[in-house]
């Protein structure tokens, strides 16, 4: 049950849950969980509402700790209690309500709590040009003042203020809770592109979402939750709409299309 | 199965980047003086005006009660310096209570806190029975304020209690305390007129004076030393290619420091005595623009300042930024009553001793209506410290006109309510504009 068959083109996966468990109280939210995370990779987890998408996160984020079960990253075994834990292997995290101060400017936003000093003083300058250089590199280039408060953005130029605010540091994996959610269509396409640059530049992606379009618009990966088990996980080629959504719904797809085996993924559920 | 690159981002939609134009200040985007007035212009219409409102306000009142004063004496120097003077401790009350206003909570203590740890300097410092020296006894009573905010964060922080609720038991709590602390061991209330040195000291803080020449040299040594810290710092960002505002803004700023400086000076080396001579800076003036600048550097330029926007703005981000809330909350209550402590020190000196009779519950809704007649938010994240010092002169202006005019006390409560509630009701709906504004955007 939910073995997870490794993709030999990839190499060792980035970061890697081995049976993870966890419960609330009598609410078992995971059961014997495995993912896997590639570098260079989008990996997409979707999951009805419900389906422990967001405990997985915040279990991977550091702030639930696990009841059972190993993470490995890079292939050695790490245990991560506490979001510094998590920081430190380069694991950052983007929430869905982007946790910016409306009042900041996007400098501010970016080095909140790890504000640069010279002489005990704060290094503006110093930040300015990193945030700005950040920005560059992930071409966010429609903000028109770096130094404007982030109240002033649109919602995708939040996003993306929030997604550079979370790769600065060096990171490694950058997971991003529904990122699209609540964005129109430019905007929309603006996150997307966002996170492919993100992927080329050799970081590991997970991408939570609903929306089976920005699924299939960014995703290499695939992993499926249902009902707190990975249903399934793969490479995105080898889904279709209809069998995501049935992996979803039901946490197993009879339909043709379904992954073949390979190093492909492989049902687990069942 | 690697993805074909994707393309290039499409350009930025128009309607965006207008959006954008009108909330973003000016000063950050305006390569020159025209650009940046229209800027600002454009800004003001759209309901975001910085300190410009009360600047008006401070002209409206000026120019009334030069009007309507007994012999116009609004604007005569004398004048001029009592209304200095008397918003001094206005402004230090306002700059304190910012702090925690900053944070979207609220301290109602400050008042009967400073009034407690001003109550324990002017007693240590008595010659009939403790004489302590006069530094001594600041740091004593200045001390006992910050254990007094102290007390009130950690209750307000740690224990969840409304600042609010905490605050208003702790404006009875230390009013008994300061009238016990008052009534030790004297008759009457300890007084701070005497010939002794150690007392005069603390008398001349309100009431002293610099020398006339001595008041320009300083005040040149002021404006220059600013001067060349906007001057080179403004240039040194110019030149890195990072956000700064024209240089012709950076030399308007300066002449407009220089202005006030002189117009200052100038009003205090006025002969304001009926008999003899009185003239000069009072020491109150850089006692008030110390703190000012000392509280200015701490929430622009340190970390600590940082979180305290952070956390009125979005606690939740803050917390998740892994930002100590509990600490720095605590810490801005401390600086709260530290620097109500100074402010009824100053009203101490003022009174030329300390007295049970100060009415801290006018005294607190001034500090408050202060900061936000200038701008400064109650729902937290928004706010500077020099709108204290402006607020403060408008408080002022409005306490010194209505003594001027002969209103008495049942007057003064009125014209108090109602400036808090202007200012109350100035700043909701500047909130409603702007959330309407950002609703709108989205």
């Amino acid at each position: 049950m939910g073995q997870v068959v490794k993709d030999a083109t990839l190499g060792e996966p980035r970061f890697k849950a081995r049976g993870v468990d966890k419960h609330f109280g009598p609410v078992q939210a995971l059961t014997k969980v495995d993912l896997d995370l590639y570098a260079g990779q989008v990996t997409a987890l979707c999951g009805d509402n419900g389906a422990g998408k967001s405990v997985l996160t915040k279990c991977i984020a550091g702030i639930y700790e696990i009841d059972h079960g190993q993470f490995f990253w890079e292939g050695n075994p790490v245990h991560i209690r506490t979001p510094r834990d998590a920081a430190k292997l380069g694991i950052e995290t983007v929430y869905q309500d982007l946790a910016l101060a409306d009042n900041l400017d996007i400098v501010q936003n970016m080095f909140l709590g790890r504000e640069e000093l010279r002489n005990g003083l704060l290094n503006e300058d110093d930040m300015e040009r990193a945030a700005s250089k950040t920005l560059a590199d992930l071409r966010v280039t429609t903000v028109r003042s770096i130094r404007q408060p982030v109240a002033s953005l649109s919602g995708g130029q939040r996003q993306s203020v929030a997604v550079a605010k979370a790769v600065m540091w060096n990171s490694k994996l950058v997971m991003l809770d529904e990122p699209t959610a609540a964005l129109g269509v430019v905007q929309t396409k603006q996150v997307l592109d966002l996170v492919r640059r993100l992927r080329d530049r050799g970081l590991a992606v997970m991408v939570i979402s609903h929306n089976l379009n920005d699924v299939f618009e960014v995703a290499d990966r695939i992993a499926v939750l249902h009902l707190g088990r990975m249903a399934t996980q793969g490479r995105a080629s080898d889904y279709d709409r209809q069998t995501v959504v049935d992996y979803m719904t039901t946490g197993a797809s009879g339909r043709a299309g379904q992954p073949t085996g390979g190093d492909g993924a492989k049902s687990g559920a069942r | 199965m690697v993805r074909a690159e994707a393309p290039e981002q499409a350009p930025d939609p128009t309607a965006a980047v207008q959006a954008a134009a009108i909330e973003v200040p000016p000063e950050l985007v305006a390569q020159s003086l025209g650009e940046w007035l229209r800027a600002w212009l454009t800004r003001i219409r759209s309901g975001d005006s910085g300190v410009l409102p009360v600047i008006l306000a401070l002209l409206i009142i000026t120019i009334v009660f030069q009007a309507i004063s007994p012999n116009h004496v609004f604007l005569s120097a004398g004048n001029l310096v009592n209304l200095f003077q008397q918003s001094a401790y206005f402004m230090v009350l306002a700059m304190g209570e910012l702090f925690v206003i900053l944070l979207g909570e609220i301290d109602l203590s400050i008042a009967y806190a400073g009034g407690v740890g001003a109550a324990v300097t002017v007693q240590l410092v008595q010659p009939a029975t403790t004489r302590w020296p006069w530094w001594a006894a600041v740091i004593a009573g200045l001390l006992v304020c910050a254990v007094i905010g102290a007390l009130q964060g950690t209750l307000i922080t740690r224990l969840r209690l409304s600042s609010l609720i905490v605050t208003l038991a702790g404006l009875l709590i230390w009013q008994g305390a300061m009238l016990i602390i008052l009534g030790l061991a004297f008759s009457g209330y300890p007084s701070l007129a005497g010939l002794d040195s150690n007392r005069q000291v603390l008398y001349n803080l309100m009431n002293g004076t610099i020398d006339p020449v001595v008041s320009w040299i300083g005040a040149g040594v002021i404006v220059i030393a600013i001067a060349a810290l906007l001057w080179f710092g403004d240039s040194r960002r110019r030149r890195s290619g990072l956000v700064a505002p024209p240089v012709s803004l950076t030399i308007i700023k300066i002449a407009l420091i220089a202005l006030i400086a002189t117009a200052v000076v100038a009003i205090c080396n006025v002969n304001r005595a009926a008999f003899g001579t009185q003239a000069g800076v009072p020491w109150v003036i850089p006692i008030v623009l110390g703190i000012f600048f000392a509280w200015m550097m701490l929430l622009q330029r340190t970390k600590f300042g940082r979180y305290v926007y952070a956390i009125g703005g979005n606690p939740e981000a803050a917390r998740r930024a892994g930002i100590n809330l509990a600490g720095v909350r605590t810490l801005c209550f401390i600086i709260c009553s530290f620097t109500a402590g100074v402010g009824l020190l100053l009203y101490a000196s003022y009174l030329g001793g300390m007295s049970g009779n100060i009415n801290g519950g006018q005294l607190v809704l001034y500090a408050i209506a202060s900061v936000v007649l200038a701008g400064t938010s109650l729902f937290g994240g928004r706010g500077r410290v020099i709108h204290g010092i402006l607020g403060g002169l408008v408080i002022g202006g409005i306490y010194n006109g209505m003594g001027l005019l002969g209103l008495d006390v049942r007057w003064q409560f009125i014209v108090t309510g109602l400036v808090l509630l202007v200012a109350i009701t100035i700043d909701s709906l500047s909130r409603r504009s702007a959330t309407s504004g950002s609703a709108a955007r989205v």
